[in-house]
């Protein structure tokens, strides 16, 4: 398979785009807005330091936000004898703490589709990207990165396969081509298949609709490169720590998510697992850059990484409670 | 009915010399009617002793309330023995995890499974019923009611009312008064006074006229400038809340795991001193083995 997907890599290590790039404009602005509100949220509530009245404003600002949490708040589940009507009084009622928790569930869970037009099983990919996330996040807090800036690296692996719920949603007819080719030719990486077929990859696409969203540039890298920095990490740039941890988080769930096909002895979650598992590669090799970041091998970083199970156990009702 | 305090230490056990006169115990609280209904609020470690107590009589059916789930109202059950014992009901009441979609079986569970206890919840052999409670719907015990009100702390948690024969009792759970979460000069400072002012106003409400109110009074309020936010109340604050709501008569619980035998009769003194209560309302540190007959 390696070296299919080398001898498609042009001078510039990239996979050759061929993509229209008028084509590809258009598509990008269709896509709405990412709440930025969403990662205000992640990042403002990471601090125990945090004056909750900035996190008042932060839902405040944003109705979508502060209509689901509302929602949220009104639902049989908390049993209240008053209608909540508005953040502040939510905060008075519930208390911050509770406020806070359910701002972050619901804003994880509301902020991107969940639904895919072209067949794209988008509950594994989600569940792929959370835990992606929630790698990236526990081994950059294991490496030492401070509170406040984990949220970055929870956000860049959620976001980091975005590009092939774009393709899903907005370039259906092409991408049932990308998934039949796939399938039918399984030894082949699916970024080929997209490359040949679409004209652009969906890492690179993930990177435009990042860049879109005014999302912080190291967030963009991360998105951009995270399959060029195991294929051909020389043609990265100064990857910074973000793409290094949503690497990680990305090649750590996969061989995750293959140790779980293999003990079920059912399908992998998601086809990138499957393709490698079935191609035999050690799922468990980091480029020198990430290993070198992480401080060690990937069964000793994930056998260290306090509460993994958890995390991920947490962001599952964060799935099964978008609003 | 007769209430007794099994427990009145916040956080954490504090068993020792320093603290055999209050007790290290911490939150448990049994209200017995005069016809003999056994209810318990919290299941702190005084209700382990309680437990043992109430084995005299089988089969036992008894109606725990919880007021929220933190570690220091839930860590007595697994050594509460009626749980155990063939024959007996066990009912729970508390509220559901609203942010992680967990129900109050699966919340006790939890501490019994097998990384933390031998015996698990799906062995404990007595008849066991878990119910939810919503805030203001009043449950039927015998001759008591019992109706929860929702009181700001860090996890939902529930005050819970208690009448029977005309007598009642109120219990804060973990209670923090709201403080405004805007400098006096932001323009929203007053707006949220308000809604303060409007929340403050149905806990005064609710429980206007107990006979007996104990309530979550852990700080002093010099200390509680550096604990905003924490989820509890201060002496002060107890006092104002009961002198509002005309209680008869007020128990400061939730003692501090520091706090010392000595430290509490200081403070009590000073308060004796420094407070001058309203005709009718009386104040006490709430102490472990401390009956009170309404």
């Amino acid at each position: 398979m390696k070296t299919i997907v080398l001898s498609l890599f042009n001078s510039n290590g990239d996979l050759p785009m061929t993509i229209d790039k008028e084509k590809i404009s258009q598509i990008v602005e269709k896509i709405p807005a990412f709440p930025e509100s969403v990662h205000r949220v992640l990042e403002l509530t990471s601090s125990i330091d945090t004056p909750p009245k900035e996190i008042v404003a932060v839902i405040e600002h944003d109705p979508i936000l502060t209509m689901r949490l509302l929602k949220t708040v009104n639902s049989p589940y908390f049993g209240l004898a008053r209608e909540v009507t508005d953040i502040k009084q939510a905060v008075v009622y519930v208390g911050m703490n509770t406020v806070k928790n359910v701002a972050i569930t619901v804003a994880t869970a509301g902020a991107l589709p969940q639904t895919s037009q072209a067949g794209l099983d988008i509950n594994a990919l989600w569940m792929h990207s959370m835990r992606v996330g929630v790698i990236a996040k526990l081994v950059a807090k294991r490496v030492g990165v401070g509170a406040n800036d984990l949220a970055s690296f929870f956000v860049a692996g959620l976001l980091h396969d975005i590009g092939k719920i774009v393709f899903g949603e907005y370039l259906v007819e092409d991408y049932k081509k990308v998934m039949a080719a796939a399938a039918a030719e399984p030894d082949v990486s699916t970024r080929v298949h997209e490359a040949q077929i679409m004209g652009i990859d969906h890492a690179e696409l993930g990177a435009l609709v990042a860049e879109k969203w005014k999302l912080p540039a190291d967030l963009i890298q991360a998105i951009r490169v995270h399959h060029q920095l195991v294929e051909k990490p020389e043609a990265v740039d100064q990857p910074g720590i973000v793409a290094l941890g949503g690497c990680f988080g990305n090649l750590a769930a996969h061989y995750l998510e293959s140790q779980l096909k293999t003990e079920q002895g059912g399908a992998a979650e998601t086809s990138d697992a499957a393709e490698a598992a079935e191609q035999g590669e050690p799922l468990t090799v980091l480029p020198d850059a990430v290993q070198a970041w992480v401080g060690g091998s990937m069964p000793d970083i994930l056998a260290g990484i306090q509460g993994l199970t958890e995390e991920i156990d947490k962001a599952q009702t964060f799935m099964a409670s978008g609003a | 009915m007769l209430i007794t305090l099994r427990g009145v230490r916040g956080s954490i056990p504090v068993p020792g010399p320093n603290t055999v006169k209050y007790g290290g115990n911490t939150t448990c609280i049994s209200v017995t009617t005069d016809e003999g209904d056994q209810i318990i609020i919290d299941g702190g470690t005084g209700i382990r002793e309680y437990g043992m107590a109430q084995m005299a009589k089988l089969p036992l059916t008894c109606h725990i309330f919880l007021t929220h789930t933190h570690w220091d109202h839930i860590q007595g059950f697994p050594f509460y023995v009626p749980l155990f014992v063939p024959g007996n009901n066990i009912h729970f009441y508390g509220s559901f995890d609203p942010v992680y979609h967990k129900d109050l079986q699966t919340i006790l569970s939890q501490q019994m499974e097998y990384c933390y206890f031998p015996v698990r919840e799906s062995e404990l052999k007595a008849k066991i019923h878990y119910h939810r409670v919503k805030e203001y719907q009043p449950i039927t015990i015998g001759s008591a009611t019992v109706t929860p009100i929702l009181l700001n702390h860090p996890v939902l948690n529930h005050g819970y009312r208690i009448e029977s024969h005309g007598k009642s009792f109120f219990f804060t759970g973990d209670y923090e008064p709201a403080s405004n979460i805007y400098a006096e000069d932001d323009e929203e400072f007053e707006q949220y006074e308000d809604l303060i002012k409007e929340q403050n106003q149905g806990v005064v409400d609710f429980i206007r006229g107990v006979d007996v109110a104990v309530l979550d009074s852990q700080y002093t309020p010099e200390e509680y400038v550096s604990k905003v936010g924490w989820g509890h109340g201060t002496y002060r604050s107890a006092i104002a809340l009961a002198s509002d709501a005309e209680v008869g008569q007020v128990y400061f619980t939730h003692h501090d795991p520091m706090r010392t035998d000595a430290q509490l009769d200081e403070i009590f003194s000073k308060l004796q001193e420094s407070v001058s209560l309203p005709s009718g309302l009386s104040m006490a540190m709430a102490r472990e083995g401390v009956n009170i007959q309404l």
